[in-house]
């Protein structure tokens, strides 16, 4: 194969392993961090009081209405270039040190940016939840917040488990700008031994294959999980499709 | 015999026709992120001392030639794909971009430099860079320089699409010092205001023994695909004619008050 030189990914394995290493744990944690803010804040989004929902609004607004690339770059070089954060960095501020690190860039831009999706993504789960739960649970006796952490938010997550899955994915794609800021993952990675040998094909294809396998291990997994706590809005099997399985 | 008089005779009418070919329409490929030989001005035009040679060059052959802007890492993978036929985009000619690509001769001669705040003991050695992060732009003749001498040896090398970011991140202090082309620093960076309170650290650098020098390369070529033999002739012809005639000094005298060419 001419145009495809194995010998340009099999040297640069080490290279592509850091990278994918990379790219899994900084889009890992962001997901986590960003679904840990999600959770209260979809709450916050769907409340009636203007003064609790509309900064939400705001936020969700602006990070779901800016690329991606624009808010890592606005965070990295943007208050990299400030004056003050420049002192506090010579002062030594642990605080705002953190800020020199693209690591620490990259995963405050990518945790705001899933936040604002899952939360939204939650918010709507939540207004769509049957009237019948949240009735029934008033009827229990529930107060307001026991039906949210009983009733309301584990139906509502639940239903909200495949557009989850979704945001998963395209922030593991998503990730790919992260070499826009010396990062180097898994694209990174591609891009480096792209320069080194100025082989396009070997290095974004292989990058490319591996993306794929990630992707294909989570649509695997969140069909388990899907199985597993949507099993009650499936529709019912006839005892004959059960014998099947 | 005569079978073999006859062949070289074919050969030799053939490779004449071959080189016979004008070029009257050349593509010129740019980066414009490299002030000031190549850099895009306001109206998104391409502009500076590459540009200005790239055009005389056109002149002297009588060619009609247009500019294509190109991002810098994928410069040889364009050219050959035909994305343009030629790429004056200060490129340094290295051996490595010589198994791709065929480079002219050289149109200014090219060192790389160590750039840190002024008076910075860091120089461009294994020894004095160590547990530092260096910051070049990736693809280019310092990247590989750093990726063969000092990665893995503990310096860090930090890679940057443009060389611009990596002055970014040497002014705010993300990196200790950039290795880059000398030319490139000096009209990008330390002759204009934000490289004030930079300089270069040590000296020139041209490399100490062969094959540092074939890395570092033997200044900058226009690259043209392999089988362009013909461009290249031409735009050797017509580089020889610029130096002779003093239209290149006329050219080079609007960007520096130095002599670039070397020897």
């Amino acid at each position: 194969m001419e145009w495809f030189d194995l010998t340009v990914v099999t040297g640069s394995l080490p290279e592509f392993w850091r990278g994918l290493w990379m790219t899994l744990h900084l889009t890992g944690i962001a997901l986590i961090i960003g679904f840990g803010f999600a959770v209260p804040l979809s709450i916050a989004r769907v409340s009636k009081n203007p003064w609790v929902s509309a900064p939400v609004r705001a936020y969700t607004y602006f990070f779901r209405g800016t690329p991606m690339l624009v808010q890592l770059l606005l965070v990295y070089y943007g208050i990299g270039q400030s004056e003050w954060m420049q002192q506090m960095w010579e002062a030594g501020n642990p605080f705002w040190l953190l800020f020199r690190d693209a690591y620490f860039c990259a995963l405050l831009a990518f945790s705001l940016n899933t936040c604002a999706y899952q939360l939204e993504m939650f918010a709507g789960a939540i207004r769509n939840t049957p009237n019948g739960e949240v009735e029934a649970a008033k009827a229990m006796g529930m107060t307001r917040s026991t039906a949210l952490r009983r009733i309301i938010l584990p139906s509502a997550l639940r239903r909200a488990l495949p557009p989850f899955s979704n945001e998963v994915i395209l922030m593991l794609q998503g990730s790919a700008i992260a070499s826009a800021v010396t990062l180097v993952d898994l694209t990174g990675a591609a891009r480096n031994v792209y320069s080194r040998h100025y082989a396009p094909f070997e290095a974004f294809i292989f990058a490319g294959l591996l993306y794929l396998v990630v992707t294909f291990v989570l649509v695997g997994l969140f069909r388990v999980a899907e199985n597993r706590w949507l099993a009650h809005l499936q529709p019912r099997r006839s005892a004959s499709d059960a014998k099947k399985n | 015999m005569k079978k073999v008089l006859l062949l070289s005779a074919l050969l030799a009418l053939s490779s004449f026709g071959l080189s016979a070919k004008e070029w009257t329409e050349i593509r010129m490929a740019s980066e414009g992120a490299y002030p000031p030989f190549n850099e895009t001005g306001s109206d998104g035009a391409l502009k500076g001392f590459d540009i200005d040679i790239g055009n005389a060059l056109c002149t002297e052959m009588k060619a009609k030639c247009t500019w294509v802007k190109q991002e810098w890492d994928g410069m040889i993978p364009a050219l050959i794909a035909r994305k343009f036929d030629a790429i004056v985009a200060s490129m340094s000619i290295t051996e490595e971009r010589k198994a791709k690509v065929d480079f002219t001769n050289k149109y200014y001669a090219s060192p790389v430099v160590l750039i840190a705040k002024t008076g910075s003991p860091l120089r461009p050695e294994l020894a004095s860079l160590k547990g530092r992060k260096v910051a070049v732009q990736r693809g280019t003749v310092s990247d590989n320089f750093a990726t063969k001498y000092w990665a893995g040896k503990g310096v860090e090398i930090v890679r940057y699409a443009k060389q611009d970011e990596a002055y970014l991140d040497l002014k705010s202090g993300r990196v200790d010092a950039t290795f880059a082309d000398y030319w490139e620093a000096y009209g990008g960076f330390l002759t204009k205001p934000e490289g004030s309170g930079y300089s270069i650290a040590g000296d020139q650098y041209f490399g100490k023994n062969a094959e540092e020098r074939a890395v570092i390369g033997e200044g900058i070529g226009i690259a043209v695909r392999k089988k362009d033999q013909d461009l290249k002739a031409q735009l050797n012809k017509a580089l020889a004619a610029l130096r002779t005639s003093g239209k290149y000094d006329e050219i080079r005298k609007k960007y520096f008050p130095m002599d670039i060419y070397g020897n």
